[in-house]
């Protein structure tokens, strides 16, 4: 992914900051439990939400089951109707190949709608080693690019920002990427939002070259679907002569009517709307070619891999793939509620970047070995899931693959990976209290010791427990366990009297 | 009726309570209690933090232990989903590990069986009364995985307003995690101690007495925080308050 993330630390390392600063956390907590309940209620109007959300687990287990023939389908489709398909295994080749297209139109600048996969590559820090001035057009995504900032949500990206904050970024950086904020700004909505629309709208008219994401791929058609709010990306996808579109080849459907759920349960989802304002479809250059009608004259299609075939060859956790990136999990998420965003050091943070990050990248970095962890597995990410990603059982399934190691598909080969680093003491401790466990003598020595020592534990814990004591009393160990309760009292029928 | 009492390993250590709870409670609704000394640990600790191959043996134990059994019953919402969610997992996963059907047969019979106490005393007893007086104002945490792996529902609210003297307050946010989440609590501790504070003052807001809740991992973690920020608030166990009667009332 994005080279900005590499070198983050463990998880729990990057939620500390965002953990103890108060301002930031109301903002999240604010702005999650609004879309929280909201969606909630858009949910509960749809009386087949239940079916329809089988029905999109679905269609993307399907689809995925038979990725090779759909993509083949799919380019065919895009090929037909006028459009160049280009074949991306990693984040490198994919940057390579959108430069190339971008040079050979000798323009220097591009327009784009928001979207994760550019992200996950780092395709703006790849043009702009090669002088070529990528502009996001999204609110957010504007907010978080001038705010030399970083993404921290995928729905709302500059969640982590209030409206001063918002103010104070515009009327600094404006002026140096085009037209200035208006003199006197303030902090208001209408007010922020029209300096956007102004700055915006010179970068819409002026761009020869758009670069968009997609939410869906139609196979039988070679259509390209993007849903949004703003109409930022009808812009983008009918103003410039060249459009190059960077998705992730697991973003097909196989035709118009699968359209159907996802339409109904990502706005829902997401926004809590029962339909988004705009939703756009593309199908190769204007008149396959002929120069006639509208959209772009030329149009690419970078089919991104980065990880998704190694992904998709893991049992257990391909389901992950089934992501139509609602970020429904985050908005529930209390782990995602307290550390932010930014913590899981990836574009795709929160429960469902807790178990695609470390499968599209490996469980190799200090950060990806660590986001398994990310989680109490309190199930409310798989609760409202509208295409019923199990993330609780991927995480776990995750964990294990860190703690002890295994198979795993990296660069389309099975590999065996060795135990992350610093497990060691745990693995040893698990053996052991599963010693124990199996051995009742051996447990009841235990709590009998526990017990007849317990004037003399201490407040505090050393070791990985000190982590437990410095916020919360430690439970007092009875005089008596349990099961030398039971056998001294016959279960209670005996005199208590000892 | 004969049932087996799976305490769970943190309870029969540290919430002996807890256990003469639910042993008193049945006894009064004429339930033949059991405690088989065989019993140890459901492995959930090692299966939820990545170590699925050392929770098996365990899960191979508890068969042992308590398959002869017609229903076993747990105070513990986590534990019981261990058994009845993630049993028939580790058994389809040794099948599609070529390690055949031996450990999904061998953990099969216990599976439809393990009960979480208010399941059982709602749907396999048929009370939601079941005699308790405690006169307290209470508010009540749907633990995680008994509110979303077993969906247990409205069955504990349903035992707790059926308790004389007991008024229920509604707990803001009840069905957010409290932070616990095992191993979480420690490897998280910053976020899980945030997670527990927001818990405990919401809790707070309510004016009750006591938080019951039905897993004591929950309210260790929960109990932990309140003694810390001094709320005079205490953590009640389920089983604990509908065990308490007017003869013998639980102070």
């Amino acid at each position: 992914m994005s080279g900005t993330f590499v070198g983050m630390p463990a998880f729990p390392k990057a939620a500390h900051e965002a953990v103890h600063n108060a301002t930031l956390r109301g903002n999240l907590r604010h702005a999650t439990h609004t879309i929280r309940s909201k969606r909630a209620k858009a949910v509960a109007e749809v009386s087949d939400w239940a079916a329809l959300r089988e029905a999109g687990k679905q269609i993307k287990d399907h689809t995925l089951r038979h990725l090779d023939d759909y993509l083949v389908q799919l380019e065919e489709s895009v090929t037909a109707a006028g459009g160049i398909v280009h074949w991306a295994a990693d984040a490198d080749e994919a940057n390579r190949i959108v430069v190339e297209l971008v040079k050979m139109t000798g323009e220097t600048e591009v327009v784009k709608v928001k979207s994760m996969a550019t992200q996950e590559i780092g395709l703006n820090e790849a043009l702009e080693a090669e002088g070529i001035h990528a502009y996001e057009t999204d609110l957010a995504e504007l907010i978080v690019q001038l705010g030399k900032d970083r993404p921290s949500h995928i729905l709302v990206p500059a969640i982590h920002r209030n409206r001063g904050e918002i103010r104070d970024i515009f009327a600094r950086e404006m002026s140096e990427w085009g037209r200035p904020a208006p003199e006197g700004l303030t902090d208001t909505p209408a007010e922020l939002a029209e300096a956007a629309r102004l700055h915006l709208r010179e970068k819409f008219l002026r761009a020869k070259v758009g670069v968009s994401g997609a939410n869906f791929m139609v196979a039988e058609t070679g259509t390209l679907v993007v849903v949004e709010s703003e109409g930022n990306g009808r812009m983008c996808l009918t103003l410039p002569e060249t459009l190059i579109s960077v998705v992730g080849i697991e973003k097909i459907v196989p035709t118009w009517q699968d359209l159907e759920v996802f339409l109904q349960t990502l706005p829902r989802s997401s926004t809590a709307e029962r339909m988004n304002p705009y939703t756009s479809t593309w199908t190769g250059t204007r008149d396959g070619g002929a120069g006639e009608g509208d959209g772009p004259q030329t149009f690419h299609l970078v089919l991104l891999d980065n990880g998704r075939t190694d992904t998709l060859a893991d049992e257990v956790g391909r389901q992950a793939l089934r992501c139509i990136r609602c970020s429904a999990c985050l908005n529930v998420c209390p782990v995602y509620e307290r550390a932010g965003g930014h913590a899981y050091g990836s574009v795709y943070p929160g429960p469902i970047g807790a178990i695609l990050s470390p499968q599209l990248r490996g469980t190799g970095s200090e950060i990806d070995a660590s986001l398994p962890y990310a989680s109490t597995l309190c199930g409310a990410c798989y609760e409202v899931c509208p295409v019923a990603i199990d993330i609780p059982e991927v995480l776990v399934h995750l964990r294990e693959r860190v703690a002890e190691g295994g198979q795993a598909t990296r660069g389309g080969n099975r590999v065996v990976l060795k135990p992350a680093k610093g497990h060691a003491a745990e693995r040893a401790a698990m053996r052991a209290a599963r010693w124990a466990f199996s051995h009742p003598g051996a447990l009841r020595t235990g709590q009998r010791l526990a017990s007849r020592t317990r004037r003399f534990h201490p407040r505090t814990l050393p070791g990985p427990g000190r982590a437990w004591s410095e916020t919360r009393d430690l439970p007092a160990v009875p005089a008596e366990p349990f099961r030398d309760w039971w056998q001294r009292t016959q279960g209670g029928k005996e005199a208590e009297a000892k | 009726m004969r049932v087996a009492l799976f305490l769970t390993c943190v309870n029969d250590t540290l919430y002996p309570d807890t256990g003469r709870a639910v042993v008193k409670l049945l006894t009064r609704l004429g339930v033949d209690v059991d405690f088989p000394m065989g019993q140890t640990c459901c492995g959930q600790a090692h299966y939820n933090t990545g170590y699925r191959h050392e929770a098996e043996p365990l899960a191979r134990h508890f068969s042992d232990v308590f398959g002869e059994y017609e229903a076993i019953v747990t105070p513990s919402g986590s534990c019981g989903a261990m058994v009845r969610e993630l049993y028939p997992r580790m058994g389809e996963r040794a099948r599609a590990e070529g390690r055949g059907d031996t450990l999904a047969q061998t953990l099969a019979p216990v599976v439809p069986k393990t009960y979480e106490l208010t399941e059982f005393l709602v749907d396999v007893l048929g009370v939601t009364d079941v005699g308790a007086y405690y006169p307290h104002t209470v508010t009540y945490h749907p633990t995680c995985h008994g509110l979303r792996s077993l969906g247990l529902g409205d069955r504990p609210r349903r035992l707790l307003q059926a308790v004389k003297g007991l008024e229920l307050r509604e707990l803001p946010g009840a069905d957010e995690c409290c932070g616990f989440g095992g191993t979480f609590a420690v490897k998280n501790s910053d976020v899980s101690a945030a997670m527990g504070a927001d818990k405990v003052r919401n809790a707070e807001s309510t004016g009750a007495d006591v938080l019951c809740a039905a897993d004591n991992s929950c309210l260790m973690h929960i109990g932990g925080t309140m003694g810390r920020l001094n709320t005079g608030m205490r953590p009640v166990h389920i089983a604990e308050i509908l065990a308490s009667t007017e003869e013998e009332p639980l102070v």
